[in-house]
């Protein structure tokens, strides 16, 4: 096939049992929902997932969670997911909650070769506990390792053959940082477009951080 | 005018024009409502320009708040990814944040994301009040069963310390000052003793006093 398309059935048959995955999306949008149903169709279990939230139940991300595909999550909020609290509360799920702007970092710097980064944001919170405090230049931060997963699953708005991504308006949110974050960056896109066609300036995702997209 | 839109009113005359300003959920949504011309908000998935809720054929998914709230974009609107939207956030360019509360503390101590045994996640609250250059919090002056929400010290977990700027409840406007916490406004009707008996720390009360508006 043409540049990084791939046919579904090649995609699905990626996912394995153990896998860290990371998803773009915040709350139900800009999520990756047909990739979504191809880790569904993998069979794959006791995934540890990697995204912002866990979405709605049954709902975008929350398919995995409701398909009991899930064993641990990084995220910042579990609370709009019926079904991923009382699943947490049980301890069937492991959640680690990060702030948001902390997660975001960590993804970034997973996927720029960095090994964390400092902030304030958490000190003197339970976000704080078992973390490293470290002093620059007279003041106290936090260290937040980078954070990296096997396989990220992107959402765009436009694909060239090559995997040069742009996406539409908060539709963005974690999916340039997720792209970025893994070993294998698999990209669901709603349209695809020429090489050149959407012009190089108005790429946001270079296509070098992209590996596969699904063809539809 | 009802409770929440009176309290979001009042938040709001903290606003100047050329701000950005994040809003929570609850009764710091409304708080838009009542902004100056000039003033831009932030959402944390990623945008500055929110505008009124979308319907029809604007009701999209690529332009939705941290609430997944539809809206329409305002003209010079800019969209970026999230790490963008908290750098955004942490260094000091938004005026304002404004969250509702739990707890507040004497020292201007946060509680709003977690009660014991319920912690769902922090969301973007803790990088909010660590970044904005204000921190605004709303909430009623004590929780639906009576108990005092300002308190010596807070007992859910923190969202952060020492970050409260003001605090506008249905009763009062209190704002957090070195000396502790200062009175500034209080419903028509009410003395400060009225106040007082609902807060757990001492208050000093404002020499200049006001009324805040019904």
């Amino acid at each position: 096939m043409l540049g990084k398309l791939r046919a579904r059935e090649e995609i699905v048959a990626l996912f394995k049992d153990g896998q860290t995955i990371a998803i773009g999306g915040f709350a139900n949008h800009g999520t990756p929902n047909e990739l979504i149903e191809c880790v569904i169709d993998s069979g794959a279990r006791h995934l540890t997932l990697v995204s912002n939230d866990t979405g709605d139940a049954n709902l975008t991300i929350g398919r995995l969670v409701h398909e009991g595909r899930i064993d641990k999550v990084f995220c910042s909020h579990i609370g709009m997911n019926t079904e991923t609290v009382p699943l947490k509360e049980a301890g069937k799920i492991d959640v680690t909650l990060i702030p948001q702007g902390s997660f975001a970092e960590r993804l970034r710097c997973g996927g720029s070769g960095l090994g964390g980064v400092l902030t304030k944001t958490g000190l003197g919170t339970i976000a704080a506990e078992g973390k490293q405090i470290i002093e620059v230049a007279g003041e106290t931060y936090l260290l937040e390792p980078a954070l990296r997963a096997e396989i990220a699953l992107v959402r765009a708005r436009t694909a060239d053959p090559l995997g040069n991504l742009t996406y539409r308006g908060t539709s963005r949110n974690f999916n340039p940082l997720v792209a970025k974050c893994s070993d294998l960056t698999i990209v669901e896109a709603d349209m695809m477009v020429e090489l050149d066609e959407v012009g190089l300036d108005h790429i946001v995702t270079p296509g070098v951080f992209v590996d596969m997209i699904l063809a539809r | 005018m009802d409770k929440r839109n009176r309290m979001a009113k009042r938040v709001a005359e903290y606003f100047k024009p050329g701000d950005i300003i994040n809003l929570g959920i609850g009764i710091p949504s409304l708080c838009g409502n009542y902004a100056p011309k000039g003033v831009m908000l932030h959402t944390e998935n990623g945008l500055i320009g929110v505008g009124p809720a979308s319907t029809g054929l604007q009701n999209v998914e690529s332009f939705s708040n941290a609430n997944a709230m539809r809206f329409v974009p305002v003209p010079g609107s800019s969209v970026f990814d999230s790490a963008e939207s908290f750098a955004i956030v942490r260094s000091g360019r938004l005026a304002a944040t404004v969250l509702g509360g739990l707890q507040v503390s004497v020292k201007g101590d946060l509680a709003n994301w977690a009660r014991p045994g319920k912690t769902v996640g922090m969301g973007g609250a803790m990088d909010l009040v660590n970044g904005a250059r204000q921190v605004i919090v709303t909430m009623d002056l004590v929780t639906k069963t009576g108990e005092p929400k300002i308190l010596n010290e807070c007992t859910f977990p923190l969202t952060g310390k020492a970050c409260v700027s003001h605090i506008v409840t249905d009763q009062c406007v209190i704002d957090v000052v070195p000396e502790g916490l200062l009175l500034r406004e209080i419903l028509e009707g009410l003395a400060p003793e009225d106040i007082q008996k609902q807060v757990e720390p001492t208050l000093v009360v404002a020499g200049d006093l006001a009324v805040m508006a019904e």
